[in-house]
């Protein structure tokens, strides 16, 4: 069970002159239960490479199977599969459309063909999954607080069950204790439940931080895919490409060249601790 | 020196409505705030969502007039709606988004658009772009098409265009919210070289804490007060403090922090990766 590009390539406007390679040649299996965080600057074509995992867009070139069936065979029913493979767009808020949340939550378990009763333990399943307070259910989504509106739209989507949940930067434009609530809120499904995830990201810390692995997008190629730990080892690499490490990577490689005898490849601030402690000899 | 911007007791309420346009309540967004800041200052503001960060921002740019109290943004009384024109000159904004502060379909036509509006004679609009465009090392693009900027280009260029109105003051408003590491970097270093080389009063509200270390001052929001303000070694050694406001520190402060706990003998808010690892070495 998994989902896996086979030389996959797009073009926008293809054979025009306006005609842009978003990407190019990818090849990528993506396991079930895996918590992988997707990196690259604005416009090196992660956004584009979602939008074919649940076949938004079609590739120009090459195929893409979803527990081992091509998704452009002909009679391959593709609505489902994007009810299989859940995306939480950027500003999720802005799709919010429903009278109340409840009914908001609903919409998409409603849409696979459950009937309402199913729906209605779907919804509340997945806010209280994401810690919405219940007082607000019959509230207009619209006149909720930042923090709550992303919560009740990443609810909507995991009302669904997607067995791959992607996310397209879910905490931009959120205060850090909002960005931590809904970041452990989706490690604690993925645990939970051993749901794939699929986190697009343009923070350094928060990949390190939840992902097991990690890809680094370049001109529409894949420049890196494995632990996040041997791939900010190259945060050289990373910010000629408009990247970065963890700030705590660049200390230990400070302290590293400066005689300390500390372990480089230590992405967190819980594991950047602990290595200096054992440096210093300082028992945990 | 002046103080540019002078709020005394600065209070914002706005009437909740029901759907019938019913007044169901009134809820204060600032809360008598006092602030002074002295020309030439770079200052940043932290809050939580909701806090009123943006509301005061609207404030500064006359987009909204307070409730009670009384703000004076160059010396001129915002309330007075005279002034408005002039404090909108005095004071300029860039948002978090890029794309919705871009007007025109070449970059010096849209960095000219301000001073066009106000009857700037066409040869010194030129001079007024073409010095804007260079103080945000954006001039070499003056011919392309701002579409095809990255969004940290944009963003450039939409403070390109709040220069060319050769304010004394600029708010920017979460500029990086939607940016990746490098367009981040380019919007702060710009933000920071204005101030340095030209005078120019910064005001940033960020949610990224890394972003502040360098401002004269910092200021933390919560429900419509300041509630804490210093220099940012002083609001960064008070982490459990700043963790109550839904607020963080930067991760090299945290890790300092931990560190701390652990024993290791630090000073309270180490704000950088070099004092860090100074710190560090030194006890080795």
């Amino acid at each position: 069970m998994s989902l896996i590009l086979e030389d996959v390539s797009y073009k926008y406007n293809p054979n025009t002159t306006y005609e842009v390679t978003a990407l190019d040649h990818i090849s990528l299996q993506i396991n079930d239960g895996e918590f992988i965080g997707l990196i690259g600057h604005t416009g090196s074509g992660k956004s584009t490479l979602i939008q074919h995992l649940n076949g938004l867009l079609q590739a120009t070139e090459g195929r893409i199977l979803y527990n081992g069936e091509d998704i452009y065979a002909q009679g391959y029913d593709r609505q489902s599969l994007r009810t299989q493979v859940g995306m939480v767009f950027q500003y999720p808020e802005h799709q919010l459309f429903e009278v109340n949340v409840f009914e908001d939550v609903k919409f998409g378990p409603k849409n696979q063909g459950l009937d309402d009763k199913e729906a209605t333990l779907r919804a509340y399943e997945a806010l209280r999954a994401v810690g919405f307070p219940d007082e607000f259910y019959d509230q207009s989504p619209f006149e909720l607080s930042g923090g709550q509106k992303r919560r009740a739209a990443i609810a909507g989507v995991l009302a669904m069950k997607p067995a791959v949940l992607i996310l397209d930067e879910p905490t931009a434009g959120l205060d850090p204790k909002g960005r931590d609530e809904i970041l452990d809120l989706i490690l604690a499904t993925h645990e939970r439940t051993g749901n794939t995830v699929i986190l697009v990201s343009h923070s350094m810390e928060d990949v390190a931080k939840y992902a097991s692995r990690l890809i680094v997008i370049d001109g529409g190629r894949i420049r890196f895919d494995d632990t996040p730990a041997r791939v900010f080892a190259h945060y050289r690499e990373l910010e000629e490409m408009g990247l970065s490490a963890p700030r705590v990577t660049y200390l230990l490689h400070s302290l590293s060249e400066r005689g300390m005898d500390v372990d480089v490849n230590a992405t967190t601030v819980s594991d950047a601790c602990d290595t200096i402690k054992k440096a210093l000899s300082i028992r945990s | 020196m002046n103080n540019i911007i002078e709020a005394i007791k600065l209070t914002h309420e706005y009437f909740r409505r029901d759907e019938e346009g019913n007044v169901e309540g009134i809820s204060v967004a600032l809360d008598h705030v006092d602030l002074d800041v002295r020309e030439g200052q770079f200052i940043s503001i932290l809050g939580h969502n909701g806090s009123g960060k943006s509301t005061l921002a609207k404030h500064i740019n006359a987009l909204l007039v307070p409730s009670e109290g009384t703000l004076y943004v160059d010396g001129k009384l915002t309330s007075d709606p005279a002034n408005e024109f002039n404090i909108r000159q005095s004071a300029g904004m860039v948002f978090q988004n890029p794309d919705n502060q871009i007007v025109a379909s070449v970059v010096e036509e849209d960095v000219g658009f301000g001073p066009e509006n106000i009857g700037v004679p066409t040869d010194e609009i030129w001079e007024r772009v073409e010095r804007s465009l260079k103080s945000v090392g954006m001039w070499e693009y003056r011919d392309k098409s701002p579409n095809r900027l990255s969004g940290g280009q944009k963003q450039r260029v939409a403070i390109a265009g709040v220069m060319a109105m050769e304010p004394r003051c600029i708010v920017l408003d979460e500029p990086t919210a939607m940016l990746d590491p490098q367009g981040r970097r380019e919007v702060i270093s710009v933000a920071r070289e204005l101030n340095r080389t030209k005078g120019v009063t910064v005001i940033l509200i960020t949610h990224y804490m890394e972003e502040v270390v360098d401002s004269d001052y910092v200021y933390v929001m919560d429900h419509g007060h300041i509630v804490m303000r210093g220099t940012p070694r002083q609001i960064f050694s008070e982490v459990e403090k700043l963790r109550e406001y839904r607020m963080d520190v930067p991760q090299i402060t945290e890790l300092a922090y931990e560190l701390k706990l652990a024993g290791v003998d630090i000073d309270d808010g180490i704000l950088t990766e070099d004092e860090l690892a100074d710190a560090l070495i030194g006890l080795v």
